[in-house]
């Protein structure tokens, strides 16, 4: 501890370098750890809570592996490969926002903080594009699945300035040929999609409050070398979300 | 509880968590990016059966760098690396098991289509 007036004969409970300890801790390690320990207890019911979906994603592929690679033409490849880079640039600077509250520079802090609330923005910014297409096109879950923009063969759809996937690949016959039922059942991918995207997003959402919540206490000064376990706990939120948009992309968006 | 301000990268500092060096962080945002180009050039070989394992392998590198890397898993207790890695097993459990049943029903998809 860089503590000059640490010469107390109780380091415990002395002063200052105590602020931050809970009574109900003996040392601010403890406190740090125990935070951290739940935070990533809480990670594992986050993993299992996606891991129902992920099944439902695994279950449906196989039985209708069809489906998903007719479904599949109507996700822009080039915006999910965005979002990740965006996501991840996100991850970058939230674990730069740790280093910078574990050294003490708070203005590296703030600007690291306001840099992945920006990132969050921009993610959730280009899901609305997608989104608002998709709802354009009546490509939604399966109770609403109304394609009403897709004709005979299926491809109409990625007509209007968005940036595309490559018209050869969607010219291209298909392994596995759409064929009417595919068409017809597409929905029920959508509906997978859009649980899964829908989920993560709120997740995204939940995190950008929690950013905030952190950019607010770090401007106030509150977060030093010697106190930084929420920025801590919040960035390990934020990857999480992002670990499970790693697996999102190639799952939904990759399919070939 | 060792005060050392300069060797930040393998000591702990200020005696609560390892705090990360930047050049490794800006390494690991590099091979993050340049997999996810990675992942998505894949799709313009088809490899078959081969494209989803590809897929999913380079999920599971950039999701392991992550958790090692801008998580701290490689340098923090290991009892939370345990926590992780039980809800891995689970995960894997409740995936594999299920998919286990639904795959005992394949060949009579796959003979329903090609009978068609």
């Amino acid at each position: 501890m860089i503590d000059p007036a640490n010469g107390s004969p109780e380091p415990q409970h002395a002063g200052s370098r105590t602020a931050h300890l809970a009574h109900h801790f003996h040392t601010p390690k403890q406190q740090f750890d125990a935070g951290k320990l739940g935070m990533w207890i809480f990670l594992m019911t986050e993993i299992l809570l996606f891991g129902g979906l992920f099944c439902a994603y695994a279950v449906y592929r196989a039985n209708h592996p069809e489906i998903f690679f007719y479904a599949e033409q109507f996700l822009d490849k080039w915006l999910g490969a965005i979002n990740t880079g965006v996501l991840i640039t996100s991850s970058l600077t939230m674990a730069w926002a740790v280093r910078c509250a574990q050294l003490s520079q708070t203005r590296g802090l703030v600007t690291c903080l306001a840099l992945t609330l920006a990132c969050a923005c921009g993610f959730l910014g280009i899901k609305y594009v997608e989104y608002e297409h998709k709802w354009r096109d009546g490509l939604l879950w399966a109770s609403k699945y109304a394609p009403h923009r897709v004709r005979d063969s299926g491809f109409s759809v990625q007509d209007s300035g968005f940036p595309q996937e490559r018209g050869t690949q969607a010219a291209e016959p298909r392994t596995l040929n759409p064929e009417p039922s595919s068409q017809k059942n597409a929905g029920i991918f959508f509906s997978i999609y859009f649980m899964m995207t829908g989920l993560h997003a709120i997740h995204v959402l939940a995190g950008m409050g929690a950013i905030t919540w952190i950019l607010v206490l770090a401007a106030k000064g509150r977060f030093s070398s010697r106190y930084f376990g929420p920025v801590d706990y919040v960035g390990l939120y934020w990857h999480l979300v992002d670990m499970i948009w790693i697996f999102l992309f190639p799952l939904l968006y990759l399919i070939h | 509880m060792t005060d050392s301000p300069k060797t930040q990268s393998a000591s702990e500092h200020g005696g609560l968590a390892h705090v990360m060096p930047l050049p490794v962080l800006l390494a690991v945002f590099a091979l993050l990016m340049g997999l996810t180009v990675a992942t998505v050039s894949a799709t313009w070989i088809d490899l078959g059966p081969w494209n989803l394992g590809i897929a999913l392998g380079i999920a599971t590198v950039k999701a392991a760098l992550v958790a090692l890397y801008f998580m701290h898993l490689r340098y923090d207790h290991p009892f939370n690396a345990l926590i992780f890695l039980t809800g891995l097993l689970f995960l894997a459990l409740f995936l594999s098991l299920t998919l286990l049943d639904t795959l005992e029903y394949q060949p009579a998809i796959r003979s329903w289509l090609e009978n068609r």
